[in-house]
């Protein structure tokens, strides 16, 4: 942020040599100054700001495990000698014979889930403090699209254990592109390289869920960083602290991001190891909602099981899906639960421009935008709890409720947000 | 903003009544019970290990609960030239399925996969080896309670005796077994026990280990909040 653009200048020693010798070639001390010591953050961050720096820990923490777990997981369907599928039998393998392996397995299986739940909290974050708003689109935009991909990644690493809800989720979700009229069927046969969820499909879906997290998350994470640091934090009290500068050009209500976040983000670390370790040391199933019990029986193609349940993250979007049991315009039920499933991520993307409030954060919105917000996160998660469970009629109507109510959301909000009575700004960042 | 918050926590818990009710009973726990497990392992070799494999646990592991490789070799090794083997099984698969109507599932992970909202796995196991009844409409003779009408025959009927099932949907021992009811329950247990233990060797030195690494992020954590608490001194 400073527009000090001096390169480092030794001061005679070893290491200040070499610091000089690398900053003459590479924007060190400049990377370091923008991002870090010289970025200035708002000094009210709560509780609530932990969650993006713990998200890319869980983005590391899932990068360093898969890549280890990759050197003994095997990505193949035929059955080996004991008559089990050799990929479900490497990741007990993994379990069991090599050393520290359930360590590095339950650490990722743990991860995956742990990811959600701050990124969740992470996209909350957002829409209680209004961090999507201008200047802060982009920044919103590329969010989403991270949730996105990691949803994608999400998915094809719950099939490579190859058990049971490993394979028939696969299939059910692969399954909806043969929805779409005319090329739905080829379509399916395409992507899964094979009739049904095969061999095939499995290698494919493991290289891209190596691919995609390896390569493109951490991509897109930094360009969400950039954007970042380019307009500033937002902050809860939704204020822009570059309004009130020092001669010096630096924010008042800023602190300098090292040491300053760093060190309280260390405490987020261990405080986030801690829940972590719980899960991982003593309920790694997490009562059958991180390693659901069905996944301990290898896949079998001849044996649907009576209820195919989606991981708890997929929940929301998956009861959008079954919500929609009606035919209208032509078009199957089933499409438009594809298609509803889909808006229900993509309306995320539209947010920024259907908030008409004068303000950013909830300290300072009316009753509309709180009362939508409680009625939207309530929701959400009876959506998430419907979709775990099979379908009845009574729980498909609760769902097809709270599907409007999701949407009324998004759709409302430039109406309801332009009617409340919101409080004034204060001037300064309120602590 | 905390009341909103508990709002959103406090979401109203909708009723749903669920489908079939499964009753199981709860299997005693068998965790660090060297002895008890040291029977199970036992009752597997003897009387499960010949149609059912336990492919992905080695013999050696039972080192886990107490035994030695010379015990383990003298015996327990059945179905293995060697100590460090897996628990493998020679009957082919398709032989199962021609004999039994479904191939007999490996039972390694089978604690693990037969938990649910009604129990544990091995709350299910427990449930399940004791449900065996007679029925002359299958063609092993035998159903059972909670896996209705199961390929398996009652391969433990010399232990148990005969159960049949009353109108009242209960079960009675019409005919005993060598082992009194009790003591077939708590051979049961130790069995199932020890397929809870093969589903997870690790699971006990997991516990331990978890309580020296929260021990540990503990007294990281007032390390790092009293390194917070005093670079943020001079922030007000």
């Amino acid at each position: 942020m400073a527009a000090a653009t001096e390169k480092y200048k030794s001061d005679g020693t070893t290491a200040g040599n070499l610091l000089e010798w690398l900053d003459a070639r590479f924007p060190l001390m400049s990377l370091w100054r923008d991002h870090l010591a010289g970025y200035y953050a708002p000094k009210n961050f709560n509780f609530w700001y932990f969650f993006g720096s713990l998200a890319m820990l869980v983005m590391v923490l899932q990068i360093v495990t898969g890549v280890f777990l990759v050197m003994h997981y095997k990505p193949d369907a035929s059955l080996n000698a004991a008559g089990v599928p050799v990929a479900f039998a490497s990741v007990e393998y993994i379990m069991r014979d090599v050393p520290w392996g359930w360590l590095i397995r339950y650490m990722h299986s743990t991860g995956a889930s742990a990811f959600f739940i701050v990124v969740y909290l992470h996209m909350f974050r957002g829409l209680l403090y209004g961090s999507y708003r201008k200047p802060r689109e982009l920044i919103w935009l590329v969010g989403v699209v991270i949730f996105l991909v990691l949803m994608g990644t999400a998915f094809m690493g719950y099939l490579l254990p190859w058990g049971q809800m490993s394979y028939w989720g696969a299939q059910v979700i692969l399954n909806l592109v043969t929805v779409i009229p005319g090329i739905g069927q080829d379509l399916g046969v395409w992507l899964r390289g094979d009739y049904v969820v095969g061999d095939a499909t499995l290698s494919r879906l493991f290289s891209l869920h190596y691919l995609l997290p390896v390569l493109i998350v951490p991509a897109l994470v930094m360009v969400h960083l950039i954007a970042l640091h380019e307009v500033g934090s937002n902050n809860p009290d939704g204020i822009e602290i570059k309004k009130h500068k020092d001669a010096n050009g630096i924010p008042l209500d800023g602190i300098p991001f090292h040491p300053y976040y760093t060190v309280k983000d260390i405490v987020g670390v261990v405080v986030f190891f801690m829940v972590f370790s719980v899960v991982l040391f003593f309920m790694p199933e997490a009562g059958g909602y991180f390693l659901e019990a069905n996944n301990f029986f290898p896949a079998d193609p001849m044996v649907t099981p009576p209820h195919i349940a989606p991981v708890w993250y997929f929940g929301p979007f998956y009861s959008i899906l079954r919500a929609n049991t009606v035919n209208f315009f032509w078009i199957d039920a089933k499409l438009w639960g594809v298609i509803f499933m889909g808006l229900g991520v993509l309306v995320f993307f539209f947010l920024p421009w259907l908030d008409k409030s004068p303000v950013k954060s909830i300290r300072y919105r009316g009753p509309l935008y709180k009362g939508a917000l409680a009625i939207f996160v309530v929701s959400f998660f009876v959506l998430g709890y419907l979709g775990m469970l099979a379908p009845t009629p009574g729980r498909t109507l609760v769902a097809q409720v709270c599907t409007i109510l999701y949407f009324a959301f998004f759709l409302l909000m430039p109406i309801y947000t332009a009617l409340d009575k919101c409080k004034p700004e204060p001037e300064r960042v309120t602590g | 903003m905390k009341k909103f918050l508990l709002a959103c926590l406090c979401f109203p818990l909708l009723a749903f009544a669920s489908g079939a009710e499964l009753h199981l009973d709860r299997a005693p726990a068998r965790d660090r019970d060297y002895a008890a497990l040291q029977n199970g392992a036992k009752v597997f070799v003897n009387y499960c290990l010949n149609c059912h494999g336990a492919s992905y646990m080695r013999y050696n592991r039972l080192r886990d609960i107490g035994l030695s490789e010379a015990q383990i070799r003298d015996n327990l090794l059945f179905t293995a030239e060697k100590v460090g083997e897996p628990m493998a099984i020679a009957m082919r698969r398709a032989d199962g399925k021609q004999w039994f109507g479904a191939a007999p599932p490996d039972l390694s992970v089978i604690a693990r996969a037969r938990a649910s909202e009604f129990g544990s796995g091995a709350d299910w196991l427990y449930t399940y080896l004791r449900g065996f009844y007679r029925d002359d409409s299958r063609p092993t003779g035998w159903n059972n309670t909670v896996f209705a009408n199961v390929g398996m025959p009652h391969v433990l009927w010399e232990l148990q005796g005969e159960q049949t099932m009353g109108a009242d949907h209960h079960l009675t021992l019409t005919k005993p077994g060598l082992l009194q009811p009790a003591e077939y329950d708590a051979m049961v247990a130790d069995l199932v026990g020890f397929l809870v233990y093969i589903s997870e060797p690790i699971a006990n030195f997991r516990k331990e280990l978890g309580v020296v690494v929260l021990i540990g992020l503990t007294i990281l954590f007032v390390f790092a909040y009293a390194l917070k608490r005093e670079y943020w001194r001079d922030v007000h």
